[in-house]
């Protein structure tokens, strides 16, 4: 049609030319508006179905019946007045202790390391990528791995029973109370590289100058990374918080490959609470609660993110 | 001027001083790479020993009589679930999966970040603003609806199938799971091509419309030759997504045949009856992290390059 090569100059200004020219003006919409419905559909769409499911009483299947807020005062009740602690709180207190360690350990880490490895290191290119592969694997993977290496009776523990460390004792991921810093061992190992790697483009991203002043005017390393770099790649701690903020919220194979849930679904993130409850325990209204939680949680932290950056864009 | 002086000849002190500190720098980097290659060693080395070593032997220690036995086994034999054919038919199901899923979400994704960039319209910042938190929702907050929704076209696929004897792919878990991760895929991949597109001189384009070119003429002419660094990008994130995901695979294909790698290594890793076969387990593991490790092997330098320099800056 008219997408055959037109090279001719703007002569012809007849009708033909402005009923083409309109369609080129209207073409980039049509073009953008499907992935534009799809979004408005299947996310925010269906975001709002699920809230709509978490105030019904849908349980095997779905209900279109409100009955109101049942299924929150379930969860929060759950939260403060059950004993021993309901599943859902267990869920919580996992995710907090999971994302405070999590992003404060990824974000010192791939920070150590990138300042490391900024050290004008022999052997960079070996190294980068021996920390940044674990990325590359699923968590499914990574939970298989991890499994192994810290199952008390085949792999850390075993092999220093052998060396002769028989004192030597680590059994975590059998251990209700200690099987959550497990799941932050393995997270971290798999996104800790990543966080080095914007580290490292912040740090080679910073002017050479005005290392070089510093150093005349006599600081020591030390001194120039706290005083001068460090708060130069605020931008990017925020992006590394924001992204691994929302990791944290979203894991769920992780558990399940490492832990199966771990003893009692003492493991369980609400990710995890909300496909039991949903899938396997037929309590759809009360997963998609769940959901709904996990959903203002995220955007608690990401809306203002994305606000400040699209109106700084904007102008 | 003295002290730029000092700065460049540092005294003896100094010297020693940076001496010790090049060998704690080093001792900490060589340290840390251990602890991220551990995993993946003893992963490989176990892949390849025999049961007996694995129950008497070291974790770390090498295979005494290496075996690739347990590879073929993880690829024909391993059971999942009740079936036990290996892990093939499943590999090829993420293969079937990944490739329509990539390319199409990546193609979308470069025609919508020309548009938001090159084609701006009053509200485009909206449009993008949506789209963009679209990359950030837990997927729990939709995966009920659309679940209901792939039902509701499984059905109506039966009924197609009874009326034409076509199905059109209703109710196909490969199509589902493709149509799953091109949606959900679009926000991420419109990011990265429209932060791509944002720094490309619109000079160019401007020049190119005066020539009399059209919108697609000017994608395929002028954008796209230009796209290599952020198409590498997309397609090594996309693929390796996609490949990687456990929640939509195991929510939307769960059960049977269907069910891509992932499902597949974790069923065959925690249903295992009898004696836990660990070598066929970590070679299955082996088996599906391989196609993103070589991936990443073969261009994680211009992924992480390409990354820096698209998406992160924002």
């Amino acid at each position: 049609m008219s997408s055959v090569a037109t090279t001719e100059p703007a002569i012809a200004r007849g009708t033909r030319a402005s009923i083409r020219g309109r369609m080129q003006d209207a073409l980039p919409k049509i073009v953008l508006a499907p992935s534009f419905a799809i979004t408005v559909i299947f996310v925010y769409g269906f975001i709002l179905w699920t809230i709509y499911l978490s105030f019904t009483n849908s349980k095997t299947f779905p209900s279109y019946a409100i009955t109101g807020a049942r299924s929150y005062q379930r969860l929060w009740r759950w939260t403060f007045e059950s004993d021993p602690p309901s599943s859902w709180y267990t869920s919580i207190t996992n995710m907090g202790i999971f994302g405070v360690l999590y992003i404060g350990i990824c974000l010192a880490l791939g920070l150590l390391l990138a300042i490391l490895l900024d050290q004008k290191i022999r052997g960079e290119g070996i190294l980068r990528p021996i920390f940044l592969y674990p990325m590359a694997l699923s968590f499914i993977v990574t939970g298989v791995a991890w499994k192994w290496f810290l199952d008390p009776g085949l792999g850390l523990e075993q092999t220093l029973h052998q060396l002769g460390w028989t004192s030597f004792h680590f059994d975590w991921i059998k251990n209700k109370d200690f099987v959550i810093y497990t799941v932050v061992i393995a997270g971290v190992w798999q996104a800790s590289g990543f966080v080095m790697a914007m580290f490292l483009a912040g740090l080679r991203g910073i002017d050479g100058e005005i290392m070089k002043a510093a150093q005349i005017d006599g600081a020591t390393t030390v001194q120039l990374y706290r005083r001068i770099i460090i708060p130069l790649l605020r931008p990017i701690f925020l992006s590394a918080f924001i992204v691994l903020a929302h990791m944290a919220i979203k894991s769920y194979d992780l558990v399940v490959a490492l832990t199966s849930g771990g003893p009692g679904g003492s493991a369980w993130l609400p990710s995890n609470f909300m496909y039991e409850y949903t899938f396997k325990r037929n309590e759809m209204a009360v997963g998609s609660a769940s959901a709904v939680i996990m959903l203002m949680t995220i955007s608690a932290i990401i809306v203002p993110y994305l606000y400040s950056e699209l109106k700084e864009k904007g102008r | 001027m003295s002290a730029l002086s000092t700065a460049l000849a540092p005294s003896r002190s100094t010297a020693s001083s940076r001496w010790i500190s090049r060998v704690v720098i080093y001792g900490l980097l060589v340290g840390f790479a251990l602890f991220y290659l551990t995993p993946l060693f003893v992963m490989l080395v176990t892949s390849f020993k025999t049961m007996d070593e694995i129950q008497n032997g070291n974790m770390l220690a090498l295979p005494q009589s290496p075996t690739i036995e347990p590879w073929f086994k993880a690829w024909g034999e391993a059971c999942v679930g009740l079936t036990c054919a290996g892990i093939k038919g499943y590999f090829w199901n993420s293969i079937k999966m990944v490739v329509p899923a990539v390319a199409i979400s990546t193609l979308v994704g470069a025609l919508n970040g020309y548009v938001l960039t090159k084609w701006r319209f009053p509200g485009h910042t909206l449009v993008f603003g949506l789209m963009l938190f679209a990359c950030f929702i837990p997927f729990q907050s939709v995966l009920l609806p659309m679940a209901t929704i792939l039902g509701s076209l499984g059905r109506f696929g039966v009924t197609l199938q009874n009326l034409t004897g076509f199905a059109f792919g209703l109710g196909n878990s490969t199509v589902n799971l493709v149509f799953v991760h091109v949606v959900y895929g679009l926000g991420f991949t419109t990011l990265f091509f429209r932060n791509y597109y944002e720094a490309f001189p619109s000079e160019l384009v401007k020049a190119a419309q005066v020539d009399g070119a059209g919108f697609f003429q000017i994608f395929y002419r002028i954008m796209l030759p230009n796209s290599l660094p952020i198409i590498v990008v997309t397609v090594i994130y996309q693929f390796t997504n996609i490949w990687n995901d456990f929640l939509f695979a195991s929510a939307y294909a769960g059960t049977g045949d269907v069910m891509p790698m992932t499902v597949a290594l974790n069923n065959v890793v925690n249903t295992s009856t009898g004696v836990v076969e660990y070598n066929v387990n970590m070679a299955a593991a082996m088996i599906a992290a391989l196609p993103t490790l070589l991936v990443y092997i073969l261009a994680g330098r211009y992924f992480v390059r390409g990354l820096m320099a698209g998406a992160v800056k924002g």
